[in-house]
């Protein structure tokens, strides 16, 4: 186990993230591929923290952040998937063009 | 001199009639404006005969009084454009002149104009033209007579093209001010050059010139470097040329004879004392600047006698009465202009041919004008211009008979009538000048006048009527044509003798001295030469359209001449040649390439331009196209593009 390992899980896991990202057309699909890019840093955060000196806590308290702001994320983001729902019957991006209605 | 004070009345009046009728009156009443131009010009001619009467009994004259002056636009502290009135013989002359005239034509109008649409229109105008004339008379600088002469040429453009329903005097209309301004442009260019060289615009300093002023002095027009005497008769010949444009001298003279499609007593104010005269006053004013730059009165000299004689020949054939006295006024146009050209011998200069010239403007005015009316007279009547269709109205109009005989034998130089006199003093000028060709070509020329005159008189007054009009008895004369006529018929007759010796004295400039070696002594037969001339060009005109013998028929006829006949008639195919040169020349060439320019280089110029920044605009669009997925995809991208190309700190 070296930093560099786990620099590169957390590098593949972002890139699926981003590549999901862009790829998917639905908005749950791309809600998910930005969990998987958040995580990919929490992953970098606890790596750095526990592989270099100094205070070891720090990278926990930082990805414990992250987790809770995403929480936070996540409940607003799916409200507004499910009004979007009621309101078009559809999730697909390509149709959500236009924002005002 | 009391009178100075109310010289600003001769402008004022005009100017008044003109904001009047145009403003207010015109469309209200043509009774209310008849009678307002009527009155007010009246004013107007009454306050030049004032003043005149003034400056010549207080014991000023002949020296130059400015009656006003304001600054009008200040180049530099020493260098002002000023508006003013300038008094001294030679104006006053004119101003007596152009309001006389246009006192007059503003009554004969009312009978010639009645029952027209427009008639307070045409009284504006008219004022409008009598006070450019004025400003241009009166005027105390160059770029004061340069706003005046725009002016005489914009209201001579309105007036030639008054009927504007008919497309010949739209033609002739537009044709008379394109052309005067093409000769105009070449006159400011002048006036920009000789106050660059001398820094004034004034009249005064400009006649004070001498060449020892600027003796080895050099100036840098931006091309070149000249001496300032070269740079001084550059700018005098191109002064001149706006004079030449305005004076319809040849070759411009195209517009003068198309000029008559306007109502005719335009054609009389503008043939007598406005427009074409101030071409001539032009080069009378600034007399003593072009004798002192090099050969310009050479030049002035041979485009006047040329002009004098080439317009005597054409109006030799020509039908139309009013076309007829147009180039007669060309003629006499071109007397003036030689006449101011003669004289200089070597480098002395003699004043004999500007006195006569001034003096021949002066008595030109009258009856030039009495021709004009009495042909207007016969028009009206008669319902056209063709001598076709005229003969025998003498006994139909005598008054206006009368009168057309007084003016006919003033212009041909008969004592003792006022004609005489002036164009006496011209050929002996010419005389004096030793300039024996242009001499000789000024008697034929006087001959040539004669005849032409008289064959208009004898087949517009005698022999039998041509047309049922006349031959029926409908014709009459009109009370307020023919008052003017016959009032005008005194000038015509007094104003030769009246005058005669009168503007050696007055016009003499102080600072020209002649030593009299250099003058041949006054030729007594000169005069008795001139009136055999005209004697003898009396009796073959007699001969040819009058006697018993006379083939009428054969006189009017324009189909069946030779050659020579022919040219002449069609006026040296001039029109043709104007119309060929700017149609295929200049539209066809000039314009065409121009347009070629415009239409592929500039336009294609604009258009990408255009094009350009419309795709520009597209690329923009299609990234704002909505797709969430695109606006990620090129986040990222930049984001990592940043990292890489960019200066980010890690």
């Amino acid at each position: 186990m070296t930093l560099l390992n786990c620099l590169i899980l957390a590098f593949l896991l972002f890139g699926i993230g981003v590549w999901g990202l862009i790829q998917r057309r639905h908005l749950v699909g791309m809600l998910i591929s930005m969990e998987l890019m958040l995580n990919a840093a929490n992953i970098n955060f606890i790596a750095f923290a526990y592989f270099t000196p100094g205070d070891s806590t720090s990278g926990s308290i930082f990805s414990a952040f992250v987790i809770a702001v995403t929480a936070c994320e996540m409940a607003i983001a799916l409200a507004i998937i499910v009004s979007m729902y009621r309101r078009h019957k559809s999730l697909d991006v390509e149709q959500l063009r236009d924002l005002h209605d | 001199m009391t009178n100075i004070s109310i010289s600003y009345l001769i402008f004022l009046m005009p100017l008044l009639t003109f904001l009047i009728n145009g403003l207010f009156l015109g469309k209200r009443s043509a009774k209310g404006a008849a009678a307002l131009a009527i009155i007010l010009n009246g004013v107007a001619f009454a306050s030049a005969l004032a003043l005149a009467v003034g400056y010549f009994t207080s014991g000023t004259a002949p020296q130059k009084v400015i009656a006003f002056e304001v600054p009008f636009l200040k180049f530099a502290e020493s260098f002002v454009a000023n508006i003013g009135l300038l008094v001294d013989p030679l104006s006053i002359m004119m101003l007596v002149v152009v309001t006389f005239i246009a006192f007059m034509v503003n009554i004969y109008s009312v009978g010639y104009m009645r029952g027209d649409r427009a008639e307070g229109r045409f009284f504006a105008l008219l004022s409008l033209f009598s006070f450019s004339m004025l400003g241009l008379v009166a005027a105390t600088n160059l770029f004061q007579m340069f706003i005046f002469w725009e002016l005489v040429g914009v209201s001579s453009y309105l007036l030639i093209g008054f009927w504007y329903h008919k497309p010949s005097a739209v033609s002739a209309s537009k044709q008379a001010f394109i052309l005067t301004r093409f000769a105009d442009s070449f006159f400011l260019l002048g006036i920009v050059l000789v106050s660059y060289v001398v820094q004034t615009f004034d009249f005064g300093n400009l006649n004070g010139i001498t060449l020892g002023m600027f003796a080895n002095q050099t100036i840098n027009l931006g091309i070149m470097e000249v001496s300032k005497a070269t740079a001084l008769t550059i700018g005098a010949v191109l002064i001149f040329t706006g004079g030449w444009g305005k004076s319809a001298m040849f070759p411009m003279h195209i517009w003068l004879p198309n000029a008559m499609e306007g109502p005719t007593p335009v054609s009389s104010i503008i043939h007598s004392a406005t427009m074409v005269v101030a071409g001539v006053y032009l080069v009378a004013r600034l007399f003593p600047f072009f004798a002192v730059c090099g050969n310009t009165l050479t030049l002035i000299m041979w485009v006047g006698a040329f002009t004098m004689v080439f317009a005597a020949v054409i109006a030799c054939t020509q039908k139309d009465i009013k076309r007829i006295l147009a180039y007669s006024t060309l003629s006499q146009l071109g007397y003036m202009m030689f006449a101011l050209g003669t004289c200089k011998i070597g480098d002395v200069v003699i004043t004999t041919g500007w006195t006569a010239s001034t003096f021949h403007i002066f008595t030109h005015a009258f009856f030039k004008c009495s021709l004009f009316l009495i042909a207007g007279s016969l028009i009206h009547q008669v319902h056209t211009n063709d001598l076709d269709a005229m003969g025998g109205l003498r006994k139909k109009m005598p008054i206006t008979y009368v009168c057309a005989l007084i003016s006919i034998l003033a212009i041909s130089g008969i004592p003792p009538f006022s004609g005489f006199f002036s164009k006496d003093e011209i050929i002996l000028a010419a005389f004096q000048g030793q300039h024996y060709v242009v001499f000789v070509l000024a008697l034929l020329t006087s001959g040539l006048t004669t005849f032409y005159m008289f064959r208009l008189f004898f087949l517009a007054f005698h022999g039998k009527p041509r047309c049922h009009a006349v031959a029926e008895g409908h014709v009459h004369e009109d009370f307020a044509m023919t008052l003017p006529i016959a009032i005008l018929a005194v000038p015509v007759l007094f104003s030769g003798i009246a005058t005669k010796g009168l503007f050696e004295n007055f016009f003499v400039p102080g600072k020209i001295r002649v030593p009299q070696l250099m003058l041949v002594p006054e030729a007594h037969w000169i005069p008795f030469v001139a009136i055999g001339a005209a004697v003898i060009a009396l009796l073959i005109a007699w001969f040819l359209y009058a006697s018993p013998k006379a083939n009428v028929e054969r006189a009017l006829d324009d189909v069946n001449r030779g050659g020579i006949y022919k040219t002449i008639y069609h006026k040296f195919y001039f029109d043709e040649m104007y119309y060929c040169v700017v149609r295929q020349f200049l539209i066809g060439g000039i314009a065409r390439a121009a347009r070629f320019i415009q239409d592929y280089i500039v336009e294609g110029v604009v258009a990408f331009a255009v094009w350009f920044v419309h795709r520009l605009g597209a690329l923009v669009r299609a990234a704002q196209g909505g797709h969430l997925t695109f606006y990620l995809g090129t986040l990222i991208v930049g984001v990592i593009l940043w990292r890489f190309i960019g200066h980010l700190p890690f």
